[in-house]
């Protein structure tokens, strides 16, 4: 049936391209127990996960490498969930997360592994809510978010909000999410709706931090939320408060230490067990006040002085 | 002499088996690949999975904490939509664009042409689809005064130049195969060139044409990242071409990285998987049947 025909022939070269693909990967699986050595002799951590940390991971790496040549910190993103993912496989030996590991991945990590994972608080980030720089609206309640975002919620136009928006005539709230095993996404979701309530489907689901801003900046309808880091000229941030009549306030580093700020939450990493040797060095620099420095230089938040001590929080 | 006999009497079958082994390699490595995808989501498949709802249902949320609900109808209608769609755009463009390089345009021009085209087929589906997030999007606004452009419109549009060099690289090969002579004797008879196109080269070439349109269905469906961008990735059944979609292959990519190996999520976009390789192997069957029909008439 295929082979008469030029689809077979493309098929059959899909076929042997994925059996390649399949063996490659094969043989790239496992990892050994300790930081791996490049051909060069350095000791090379690998680090990947929330989508969220990934450009402060990445400045990280950079940084460190200057100060430490002997080391080096191969960062990737693709969200939380893939660096969890990677961590239970022991691909990895930090895992980036936006959100705590859940229990039943914790046990799946022992099980493969053997170890137990550990928690590491490296910073925080408030989630800032986006709309378009032409939108007049400037604050929210968590209330009217919910009944945005929330399954059988009721607000679907800007005039309900009691703020018209001339730069979208059709009125339309153009809701831009996440996609939906987002680190993200789920701490979103807990903080307008609780743990057992959904969004609204047909909101338009994007994959990364980035692309989220960046359709809201060119979307004059759009809301959306993101990291607060990630804020660009042609979006606005708006000022949140918990209900109508208190006040609101706007994401920063204060209001997300002191708490005033509602939708702030901490950034995760995890080891396999206790860190040892270029790892243990490597997160006793990010918890050190460089390492902190970098945090508020990239848009998240550091910690507190008296929390810049390397302990696990487990 | 006799050494030479010998080693032909050994080499002949070997290569023989070889060549016999090629033929039946793709159709292991199709139903392996079928086997594996299928084993992934067997599990869910046989005890958990409510057909009826599967089919039927639009409501699709994996990862509700409190209900989980795997409906995949929004996600068929959106890759049928943005699929239909940018066929009804690109087969036009594509087959008259075969038609005038193959047959009208100068063999200058035609070089030029050609390599421009090949040059489109060369453009990551990651670029595309960054064009469709940015300046498409902006485009769509202000055209339609629509409330977001990353639409259906949006999606048919990239995906149709992303098949038009398929469809025009394979449709020129498949009317340069039709001989000369049939040309000639359409000349001779006093047939005008649009008679020679429409009459003679479209009849002969028929099959050819055909598997062009059939490769560039497989690569709008089968097309991930672009869509995945441009379409604005939103689970609803869409209404308009203005309406945002979400496709089957979106979901898988957007999804897999993150669902916890062999959780319900997990299986579940392994049986959307067996879903999309049931679509293509419908697809391919129909043009085998279809090619098969008209060489019997």
């Amino acid at each position: 049936m295929f082979s008469n025909s030029p689809l077979g022939k493309n098929i059959m070269a899909l076929v042997c391209f994925a059996l390649g693909v399949t063996i490659f990967v094969a043989g790239c699986g496992q990892k050994s127990e300790e930081t791996s050595l490049s051909p060069s002799g350095k000791s090379v951590i690998q680090n990947s996960g929330s989508d969220t940390m990934v450009n402060l991971a990445q400045t990280w790496a950079e940084k460190y490498a200057e100060i430490n040549p002997a080391a080096s910190v191969e960062v990737s993103g693709g969200g939380s969930g893939t660096g969890i993912a990677a961590l239970i496989n022991g691909t990895v030996d930090i895992a980036n997360c936006s959100r705590q590991m859940e229990l039943e991945e914790m046990v799946r990590a022992k099980q493969n592994t053997g170890k137990e994972p550990q928690k590491f608080v490296v910073g925080y980030d408030a989630l800032a809510v986006y709309v378009n720089k032409k939108n007049p609206l400037d604050q929210i309640t968590i209330e009217q978010l919910a009944e945005i975002y929330g399954e059988g919620g009721k607000i679907t136009r800007w005039s309900q909000l009691g703020s018209n928006n001339p730069a979208c005539p059709n009125d339309e709230i153009i809701r831009v999410s996440r996609q939906s095993n987002s680190g993200t996404y789920h701490y979103f979701r807990e903080s307008l709706l609780g743990k057992e309530k959904d969004f609204k489907l047909g909101s338009r689901d994007l994959h990364g931090s980035k692309d989220v801003v960046e359709l809201v900046g060119r979307t004059p309808c759009a809301i959306g939320y993101s990291g607060m880091g990630y804020a660009t000229e042609r979006v606005k941030k708006l000022k949140i408060s918990l209900e109508e009549g208190k006040p609101a306030y706007a994401p920063s580093l204060k209001t997300a230490l002191d708490g005033t700020y509602p939708i702030a939450r901490p950034l995760y990493m995890y080891t396999l067990g206790e860190p040892t040797g270029e790892i243990r060095k490597y997160l006793e620099w990010i918890y050190s006040d460089i390492g902190q420095a970098i945090v508020e230089e990239n848009g998240y938040v550091p910690l507190p002085q008296e929390k810049r001590v390397m302990a696990k929080t487990n | 002499m006799i050494n030479r006999q010998r080693l032909e009497t050994f080499a002949e079958p070997f290569i023989e088996w070889m060549i016999r082994l090629c033929g039946i390699s793709a159709i292991i490595f199709v139903f392996g690949i079928f086997f594996f995808v299928f084993r992934e989501g067997a599990d869910f498949f046989f005890h958990k999975l409510d057909l009826v709802e599967f089919f039927t249902s639009p409501e699709w949320y994996p990862t509700s904490v409190s209900h989980k609900r795997y409906g995949v109808l929004a996600l068929i209608a959106g890759t049928a939509s943005v699929t239909l769609l940018a066929m009804a755009i690109a087969v036009p463009f594509g087959l008259g664009a075969a038609i005038f390089v193959s047959e009208f345009c100068s063999p200058k021009l035609k070089e030029a042409f050609k390599i421009i085209i090949e040059l489109l087929a060369a453009i990551p589906s990651v670029v595309w689809g960054f064009i469709g997030l940015t300046i498409m999007n902006e485009l769509i606004i202000d055209l339609f005064k629509a409330p977001i452009g990353l639409t259906v419109l949006n999606g048919g549009i990239i995906l149709a130049l992303m098949s038009v060099p398929i469809i025009v690289s394979i449709g020129e090969d498949a009317l340069k195969a039709v001989p000369d002579s049939y040309r000639e004797a359409a000349e001779a008879l006093g047939a005008t060139r649009w008679q020679v196109v429409y009459r003679v080269l479209l009849p002969a070439a028929k099959n050819g044409l055909l598997a062009a349109v059939l490769l560039g269905v497989a690569r709008a469906i089968g097309e991930t990242m672009a869509v995945l961008m441009a379409t604005g990735h939103a689970v609803k059944i869409p209404h308009s071409l203005l309406d945002s979609v979400r496709t089957l292959t979106a979901t898988i990519a957007a999804e897999l990285g993150e669902a916890p190996v062999h959780s319900e999520h997990y299986q579940v976009l392994f049986l959307i998987g067996v879903l999309l390789f049931s679509i293509t192997f419908v697809v391919n069957l129909t043009a085998d049947l279809i090619v098969k029909g008209i060489r019997q008439e």
